[in-house]
């Protein structure tokens, strides 16, 4: 009788894991987050020739099952939690000893294990033999070898897991001898934790022990709040002070940690299996493979950061130049779309609500959907062929002067290090980041970048101001959010984001050329969540701020003597007309008419701004920012710029009474800037300040609290760039005028 | 003739055994799992553009570690 059940795929990053996992599962994959973390959790079903139905979660790539990341928290509570009835153990062949030092604690654990040696082609093809049967007579496991790309072997293998799975046998954990010295210990405490029932339930006594002298945190603290709950704290103390005994014993004999010795006779254990016989090499093992050929150039001191700099700039113009046309289409979509309803429905309420709020909204954010398509393919070719390890490796000893990672680069790019990119992708891209403070510092310093939505209100400024020296400006500018950026990622790390850098020890994994499955799935997921994110949250926000833009509207007193202007003028012109048409003379007397009703238009929308939430807003506002030179126009375009960078060009538009200014086309704009005398050089570059580093956009907000896995970090976000800013901009300005500056 | 040195003092290309890694905590753990352990042999591939970090070939594969971080290392070399 066939049945469903489940199973875990579990190994070290890099071993193939996620190719795997596609391969079995394809498009049936579903993908979420494991409880309070921001670890992706992946589940596909699989349907087994014999009619069963395996649910594999794909657990998050370890180099261990010691609870130090999330990642390796995560997956060992899944197994001991969820009990999967087996483990496939995906391991390279072509580094065997490394892989099985995973493999080792899974059979300490007990679990099910099937192994799944996979790149037995590439072993192969590197002259390494691996006697399948005789290792896994000496593991007592069973063994089979693929090649997840090729498929080579992947039937048999999910034939073994099925067998197995239906034999469902008691977890039997492997012993491996430690030395006397903790051997002794786990016995002692061993006793002391079946004598007390201490967390049994939970875990077998001689993993416990075992955890406590390794020191693992997560199972300490456990032990601590067991101990709590049942007054049994004499036995956690009992268990602690054993293992500080025997650290201070092994410290003074050998100059060495318990957890070392746990470590150094894993290791020896594998050793003495893998010298039986099991692998032979036919060619010298210090050869050069095509991987290493390949670093010799790409990572050359002298010519690494060269290629590194056109890789990248090749992304960029790949990401932005590529996703012009579909981003072009979408636009005109939203706006054929917004035309229909234009039309279709009468004046009023509802149909600026449709045209301005949810289509104007939810199409803003919808226009960023090819940016991140293509920014995540390129993203995924450089991460699926080992790319984006080595620009880790070669930036590492820059970022980390910043409490940042060498990985940190990529975001900051994505998010406009070369001006125009976008921080929502940039964001998003900070998953690549597995060191938590690292990435938290990142993501939160990203958002400072000159976004392409920035790029036109910066340029519309310096256009106006900086008129003589414009390329110098915007280079400046790129330059100082940079700096800002690094900065503020220090200052952060030394505050709230306090600790000790994580472990630079990270792999380099040899060259791959990726597939296009891998790469379209990786691509796909994470459109998916964007589309999703655009769906919800983000047409609630665009409601909310239509909302404060629109209401309270004019009252009709006021409503009213816009409308008697305008019967005014149409009347006063078709009595010219009416004359002209007399004396047989024919003026375009029309256009004239048009042009001034437009006017009033302006001036009634600029009007109506200024009266809406957003307005009052603005103007109560200018009690604190007429320090920065601010007054409440430039305040409402800041709450506009909130919804999206641009919109402070047209917001500012309206409320100079210009009618909605193209962004594209800011001509007069620039001139009434110009000509305002409360404008000057102190002020635009105030603003230009303030627009660069305050809240990131509401898109980037959600981004972050998604990505930072709590909405404080969003909060966080909004309010410090926004205070982060204003003093800069404050301080700039007030200096700008003290030195007389500015005119 | 066997010396041992720290391995931040080893050339590029340099080969040598691992004698002892004198860390513990996170630090220690993560080089440790990913086998660097005495007895393992280590070749130097390269460096960091700016000298640091150090790439290394470690059981057939290459891994990456900072100065300051292969400071806790000790090496037996020829």
């Amino acid at each position: 009788m066939p049945e469903s059940f489940k199973i875990a795929l579990a190994g070290n990053p890099n071993a193939g894991k996620t190719t795997l996992f596609n391969r079995l599962t394809g498009a049936r994959q579903h993908v979420g987050n494991y409880p309070g973390v921001t670890v992706e959790k992946k589940e596909g079903i699989y349907n087994s020739t014999s009619g069963a139905s395996i649910n594999i979660v794909d657990l998050p790539g370890t180099y261990s099952l010691t609870a130090y990341s999330v990642e390796e928290v995560v997956a060992r509570d899944f197994l001991i939690h969820e009990k999967p009835r087996v483990v496939i153990n995906i391991t390279d062949a072509a580094n065997l000893e490394r892989h099985l030092y995973l493999t080792c604690q899974f059979l300490e654990l007990g679990v099910p294990v099937v192994i799944a040696l996979n790149m037995i082609d590439v072993a192969r093809d590197r002259g390494i033999s691996i006697e399948v049967a005789r290792l896994a007579d000496l593991l007592n496991v069973p063994i089979v070898a693929i090649s997840a790309r090729s498929g080579e072997g992947v039937d048999e293998l999910l034939q073994v897991v099925e067998k197995v799975a239906q034999a469902n046998q008691d977890w039997e954990p492997v012993y491996i001898a430690y030395g006397e010295d903790i051997d002794g210990a786990i016995l002692e405490m061993e006793k002391q934790i079946e004598a007390n029932s201490f967390l049994t339930d939970t875990y077998s006594s001689r993993w416990l022990a075992l955890k406590y002298l390794e020191n693992d945190k997560q199972v300490i603290e456990k032990g601590r709040s067991f101990a709590g709950r049942h007054d049994q704290e004499k036995v956690a103390d009992c268990l602690e002070d054993k293992v500080e005994e025997v650290g201070k014993h092994v410290l003074a004999t050998m100059e060495t940690y318990p957890e070392a010795i746990v470590a150094d006779h894993r290791y020896g254990y594998i050793k003495s299996i893998l010298r039986q016989g099991v692998i032979t090499h036919t060619y010298d093992e210090d050869r050069l493979y095509t991987s290493d050929r390949i670093d010799r150039v790409v990572t050359n001191q002298i010519f690494g950061p060269i290629i590194m700099l056109a890789v990248l700039l090749g992304l960029y113009h790949f990401t932005f130049t590529y996703s012009e046309l579909p981003v072009s289409w979408l636009e005109s979509l939203f706006g054929w779309l917004a035309g229909f309803f234009e039309r279709l429905l009468p004046d009023g309420h509802l149909k600026s609500l449709l045209v301005s709020g949810i289509i104007g909204g939810v199409g803003g954010v919808m226009g960023f959907v090819p940016i991140i398509m293509f920014m995540f393919f390129g993203i995924a070719i450089l991460e699926d062929s080992g790319y984006l390890a080595r620009v880790a490796f070669m930036m590492d000893r820059v970022f980390r002067i910043f409490g940042l990672h060498g990985s940190s680069v990529m975001a900051y790019i994505i998010s406009g290090g070369i001006a125009g990119g976008c921080a929502v992708p940039g964001v998003m891209a900070t998953r690549t980041l597995r060191s938590p403070r690292e990435r938290m510092a990142t993501l939160l310093t990203a958002p400072f970048m000159n976004c392409g939505a920035k790029l036109p209100v910066l340029a519309l400024m310096i256009g106006t101001f900086f008129s003589n020296n414009q390329a110098q400006v915007m280079f400046m500018l790129t330059l100082l959010a940079w700096v800002v950026a690094l900065l503020v990622a220090k200052l952060l790390r030394l505050t709230v984001l306090k600790g000790e850098p994580t472990p630079f020890v990270m792999e380099l994994p040899p060259y791959r050329l990726p597939t296009f499955r891998g790469l379209a799935i990786h691509t796909w997921e994470k459109t998916w969540q964007y589309i999703r994110k655009a769906a919800t949250v983000i047409l609630g926000a665009s409601i909310l701020i239509w909302v404060t833009m629109t209401f309270p509207g004019l009252p009709d007193s006021q409503k009213l003597v816009f409308e008697n202007q305008r019967q005014e003028i149409s009347a006063s012109y078709a009595e010219l007309n009416g004359q002209l048409h007399a004396e047989g003379s024919s003026v375009p007397v029309s256009q004239e008419l048009t042009r001034q009703l437009a006017a009033i238009e302006a001036a009634q929308a600029g009007q109506a701004l200024r009266h809406s939430l957003a307005g009052r807003l603005g103007r109560s506002l200018e009690s604190i920012t007429w320090l920065a030179g601010f007054d409440w126009r430039t305040n409402i375009a800041l709450v506009g710029g909130f919804a999206a960078k641009e919109i402070v060009l047209s917001t500012l538009g309206t409320a100079y009474s210009l009618g909605g200014v193209d962004v594209e086309k800011g001509g007069s704009l620039s001139k009434t800037l110009a000509a305002d005398p409360s404008w000057d050089k102190a002020k635009a570059f105030s603003l230009i300040l303030f627009i660069m580093f305050y809240s990131p956009c509401f898109v980037t907000v959600v981004c972050i609290i998604k990505e930072a896995g709590s909405w404080k970090w969003g909060a966080f976000s909004m309010a410090f760039n926004t205070v982060f800013a204003m003093l800069l901009s404050t301080s700039v300005y007030q200096l700008c005028r003290l030195l007389g500056l500015g005119g | 003739m066997v010396s041992r040195i720290m391995l931040r003092e080893m050339a590029k290309g340099q080969s040598g055994t691992i004698a002892s890694v004198k860390v513990a905590g996170e630090l220690g753990r993560r080089i440790r799992e990913m086998g660097m352990v005495p007895g393992t042999t280590i070749k130097i591939q390269g460096r960091a553009p700016l000298n640091d970090p150090v790439a290394l070939r470690v059981m057939g594969g290459t891994l990456t570690l900072r100065n300051n971080e292969a400071d806790y290392i000790e090496v037996e070399v020829e």
